[in-house]
């Protein structure tokens, strides 16, 4: 199967999602440029982290009018696996695959380090694989990772059990200490309604090999091998281009 | 044509930013400073027939662009020499 | 045009420099050429005062495939891979606007990185600061923490490592040296070269602006009142046009399109035109007009001395242009035609077609002025070399001057710093920051590269000759700790004003001191960089001789970190304790002084060290490996148990008289000493290794336990709970920032 990492001016962590598709993981990628029109036959779509154009104006402001995005707002209407990881996460909240948005931490202070992350739903492609309640050490490294949405929105999020990952203790417990950058119930990930576009804050591709610090980010990778080559991902009732639009 | 657009925070959005600079004026002094918010000032320069049309650009700017829905409102004012009404954005 | 002393004075050139411009034209200068020979002959560009002394440093190697001369240097690491490095500073940038400062700094290192074909993929920085008591002095590490941050992070380059050490001397001056690390071809290294008549000379990047116009010249004097009012000479960078501009040209490489590539960074156009025509024998003919503009009505004066960031200026094979275009475009880069090669070996300057400078290369590169100044030794000298301890009264209990010390700025965890730095990007990072040296292995390959980058600059204020020998020790062997040979080294040498005597002195003297360590090391310097004028109203810094090493580990698995690993495991003090408290971290924060003479060297014997210690990873036997340094064994061994959760216990053999003994052996600096940890069964199979390699080395104690437990001779001196001892060190520096919020 194959993974197809865009590239946008700016990204710079597209080489590690490639990395960890095709020589951790031994699946073929393919880096597609933010001008093209055309995902190459992808299985799975991920947008990498980075600062695409500069974060200038607001994360992922820009990205999100790249030609490339026409064909993965397409690619996810048709409830296909699309990956946000970071600045990737940015720019679905700003094309509005993905509802909420992103403020500076409230440390106000860039913060690259090793956190938990408790998997909160296994199912999306990106967590079928995953134990209930699994908790992930993966590394964060951000400036505006601070997810917000308005009440009713994040009510919304919760009870449709849309919120995906949590930052958490070692322990697997939800605390303040836990959270390092404010986010709204200390919220890391989410995904659509559809349950097939998932974004996160933290770097799974990170997190692929214990040289580097931790592992335990390869479980996203595998759970979407799983999902595409046996199908084990079901979807979620109505994957529509409707569904999609209305995850705002 | 010169527009400006100003975007803001929502009310409900925390601003850290804002919070700060209001600790940072507190410390200088100015404690009757009671809430600073902190936003965004665009300056557009465009080729227009008539203020209108560049408020409606501006408009579009902000809407599509400058400022994000979710967590932002703007405000669009034109300059055209004379004072000119500005208009409630989103 | 009027040449008054004042034009001269404003452009930094001696009465003297003028007449040898006169020679050298023929002719007086035009306004154009007058800027452009005040650029180039600064200290900055030319190193005027630096290049006779210089020019001593052993440069050759079997693994050197570019040493000094080129933008940075090289070394093979195998597999058909160099290692392309170098570190340079942007002192005085940094003091006036703290976070452009720092950031085109790293913009700048970045870009000499990568000018050589090379995919920067690590940077380090040393920086130096006044007392964080001082509110200017906070707002100043911050802005330059997070000028180094803003870019570095945005450009998607890992910041591994580095060092900031905190002494008043630094107030005004602070030091900000960036190091930058990049994998090239061995055999597709890119020089700037200029040459191959008829060949298109394009300008690509950013649009020229009125920014940073004289900063080589401002870099090239000392601070005065007048400095704020120097303001507008500062540039300002933009990391993702960095970003841009290094995937494009990267791409461009590809291509055999390039016969020579340079970026633009002091003295940005003038710069990069002489010397790449220098470079390549051939003269170089540009039209200034052709220049992509910022800002209106700029003259060529302005338009050849501006500073503005993330430019290259490239030479195309002639029939090659399109192509180059191409990859430009597709980046969203505008790539130039501004001029062409030509074969008369000058620099030549057109604006709308009419000559406005016209100078030969070489009498702004090799001809340059090359100064002898004179030297003589500081009067402070004598009187600082002694050290009267009986003055000092009686020393504080252990325990006391333990919790000082790893308190204390220089000594504290840096995490408040390195926690904004993106350390993993790029997944190479095998050693983050705080666990020792710098280490990120080379995809493609089993192998990872250790970087360190030291100088203690008290030991160099006490006795430069030396004091610089042990700035290349502790660099070369805080990445032997990590399992790395020593492959390389790069200077940057951050000194006062060389028309003192006394500080050209200390320049000569840590000169021949790096020369003679590196020798004895066998480790070739590959280029650098010197900072001069580093001081204000007569107030030099501390002679700060700052090495950056490359080692190279064979077998990335068997890389070593400082921390320790288990309790139980066994551990070895490697090097000998003797009673030197001279220069110390000690002397400053307690009794405030920088007194004595620094730790003796032996530079066999910091070998055999090295050697022991790489041989001992790649066996598998070290499990964790510290050098000693600041504060001593004391804060040494404590260090290797912060992030662990484990403590220690250990007993050392005594050096020193009566009441000096416990602090002698707890927190003396003696040279040449590693703490390490290995499991219980391998414990007299590596010592047996020590002695045969002729490294003494003692069994001190045992992980294990909640508590640092220090005794000497059998008795306890330091007896104090892991927690407390590791709050005290982790929070210091974050106190300072946190707690006070006074104008940021």
């Amino acid at each position: 199967m194959k993974f197809a990492v865009i590239v946008f001016p700016g990204s710079n962590c597209d080489h590690d999602a490639y990395y960890a598709a095709e020589h951790v993981l031994g699946q073929q990628a393919e880096l597609i440029w933010h001008k093209d029109t055309d995902l190459r036959g992808a299985d799975v779509v991920v947008l990498p982290g980075g600062f695409a154009h500069g974060d200038y104006l607001r994360t992922g402001a820009i990205a999100r009018f790249s030609p490339i995005m026409q064909q993965v707002a397409a690619f996810a209407a048709a409830g296909r696996p699309v990956l946000g990881i970071c600045n990737g996460f940015q720019v679905l909240l700003e094309a509005a695959l993905l509802p909420g948005a992103m403020l500076r931490n409230r440390s106000l202070k860039y913060q690259c380090e090793h956190v938990h992350v408790r998997v909160e739903q296994t199912n999306t492609p990106f967590t079928i694989a995953c134990a209930p309640g699994h908790v992930l050490k993966i590394p964060i490294a951000h400036g505006e990772g601070n997810y917000y949405a308005e009440p009713d929105v994040v009510a919304r999020l919760e009870a449709n059990r849309q919120v995906i990952f949590r930052y958490v203790t070692a322990t697997g417990e939800v605390t303040d200490a836990a959270n390092p950058n404010g986010s709204v119930n200390n919220i890391a990930g989410i995904c659509n309604q559809a349950r097939n576009v998932v974004g996160l804050m933290p770097h799974p591709e990170r997190a692929c090999e214990l040289a580097v610090g931790s592992a335990d980010g390869l479980v996203l990778f595998e759970s979407v091998i799983k999902a595409v080559t046996e199908g084990a991902f079901s979807g979620a009732e109505a994957v529509t281009a409707k569904a999609a639009a209305s995850a705002r | 044509m010169r527009a400006r657009v100003f975007v803001t925070l929502k009310p409900s959005v925390f601003d850290p930013q804002g919070t700060t600079v209001n600790e940072a004026l507190h410390t200088l002094g100015y404690t009757s400073v009671r809430d600073v918010r902190q936003g965004k000032y665009f300056e557009l320069d465009i080729d227009a027939a008539s203020a209108d049309e560049a408020r409606r650009i501006a408009g579009e700017a902000a809407h599509k662009l400058l400022a994000n829905p979710v967590i932002e409102s703007y405000r669009v004012e034109v300059e055209t020499g004379a004072d000119a009404p500005a208009s409630v954005g989103h | 045009m009027n040449i008054s002393q004042e034009l001269l004075d404003r452009h930094g050139l001696t009465g003297d420099e003028y007449q040898r411009i006169l020679e050298m034209l023929g002719r007086e200068p035009t306004i154009t050429e007058l800027g452009i020979f005040s650029v180039m002959w600064s200290e900055h560009c030319s190193y005027k005062s630096s290049r006779v002394h210089l020019k001593t440093l052993p440069t050759t190697g079997r693994r050197v495939l570019q040493g000094p001369g080129e933008n940075a240097g090289a070394v093979d690491i195998g597999d058909g891979l160099a290692a392309v490095f170098k570190i340079e500073s942007h002192n005085h940038p940094s003091f006036i606007e703290p976070y452009q400062g720092a950031a085109t700094g790293v913009g700048g290192i970045i870009r000499d990185i990568f000018t050589m074909g090379a995919r920067p993929i690590a940077l380090l920085d040393s920086l130096r600061f006044g007392s964080l008591e001082d509110p200017l002095v906070r707002r100043t590490m911050a802005g330059v923490v997070a000028g180094i941050a803003g870019y570095g992070n945005s450009i998607g380059i890992p910041t591994v490592g580095g060092e900031i050490a905190f002494d008043e001397s630094y107030t005004g001056n602070p030091l900000v040296n960036a190091f930058c690390l990049g994998i090239a071809k061995a055999d597709e290294i890119i020089k700037g070269t200029a040459s191959g008549a008829g060949n298109p000379v394009y300008y690509v990047g950013a649009k020229t602006g009125r920014d940073g116009i004289h900063g080589a010249t401002m870099a090239s004097a000392e601070f005065d009142e007048k400095s704020a009012e120097k303001r507008p000479a500062v540039q300002v960078g933009d990391p993702f046009m960095e970003k841009l501009l290094l995937e494009a040209c990267l791409e461009v490489m590809q291509t055999d399109a390039l016969v020579g590539i340079q970026d633009m960074g002091a003295a940005g156009l003038t710069c990069s035109t002489c010397e790449m025509g220098s470079r390549g024998g051939a003269g170089v003919e540009i039209d200034v007009a052709l220049v992509p503009q910022r800002e209106t009505g700029m003259t060529p004066y302005e338009i050849m001395l501006s500073e503005s960031q993330e430019r290259m200026l490239l030479v195309v094979k002639k029939g090659r242009e399109a192509e180059v275009e191409r990859i430009f475009d597709k980046w969203d880069l505008h790539a130039v035609h501004i001029g062409q090669v030509t074969t008369d070996g000058r620099m030549r300057v057109k604006s709308h077609g009419e000559v406005v400078a016209d100078i030969p290369n070489g009498a702004l590169t090799d001809e340059a002025p090359l100064y002898k100044r004179p030297m003589a030794e500081p009067e402070y000298l004598k009187a600082a070399q002694s050290l009267s301890l009986e003055q000092l009264g009686s020393p504080q209990s252990a325990a006391a001057i333990f919790a000082r010390l790893i308190a204390s700025p220089t000594i504290a965890s840096k995490r408040w710093v390195y926690r904004q730095y993106d350390h993993m990007v790029r997944t190479n990072t095998l050693v983050v920051p705080g666990m020792g040296a710098g280490v990120v292995r080379v995809k493609g390959t089993r192998r990872a590269l250790a970087l360190s980058t030291d100088c203690n600059a008290r030991f160099v204020y006490l006795d430069p000759f030396l004091g610089a020998q042990h700035a290349v020790a502790e660099a070369a062997r805080n990445v032997a700790c990590a399992g790395a040979q020593p492959i390389g080294a790069t200077n940057c040498l951050n000194f006062g004003n060389p028309q003192r005597p006394e500080i050209m002195w200390q320049f000569a003297r840590a000169v021949a001191g790096i020369g003679a360590a590196c020798r004895a090391l066998d480790i070739p310097i590959t280029g650098g960089n010197v900072s001069l004028y580093n001081e204000t109203d007569g107030n030099a810094v501390l002679p700060t001789p700052v090495l950056g090493v490359v080692g190279l580990i064979e077998d990335a698995d068997a890389v070593v970190r400082r921390a320790f690993r288990r309790a139980g495991d066994v551990v070895i003090l490697l090097g000998e304790n003797r009673a030197e408290l001279g220069g110390s971290e000690y002397l400053k924060v307690v009794h405030g002084l920088i007194r004595g003479v620094p730790p003796a060297l032996d530079l066999d014997r910091e070998r055999a060290l090295q050697k022991l210690l790489v041989d001992g990873a790649t066996a598998g036997l070290i499990l964790s490996a510290h050098d000693c340094a600041e504060g001593g064994l004391a804060v040494t061994v404590a260090e290797c148990c912060f992030d662990t959760g484990v403590g220690v216990e250990v007993g050392l053999p005594g050096v020193g008289d009566d009441q000096w003994r416990d602090v002698m052996t707890l927190f003396g600096e003696s040279a040449s000493r590693a703490v390490v940890s290995v499991e219980t069964q391998y414990a007299s199979e590596f010592l047996r290794r020590a002695a045969d390699a002729g490294v003494p080395a003692v069994e001190i104690g045992r992980v294990g336990g909640e508590r640092i437990r220090l005794s000497v001779d059998g008795r306890v001196a330091i007896d104090e709970p892991l927690r407390d001892v590791e709050r005290m060190w982790s929070t210091t520096i974050e106190n300072f920032f946190e707690r006070s919020r006074a104008v940021a």
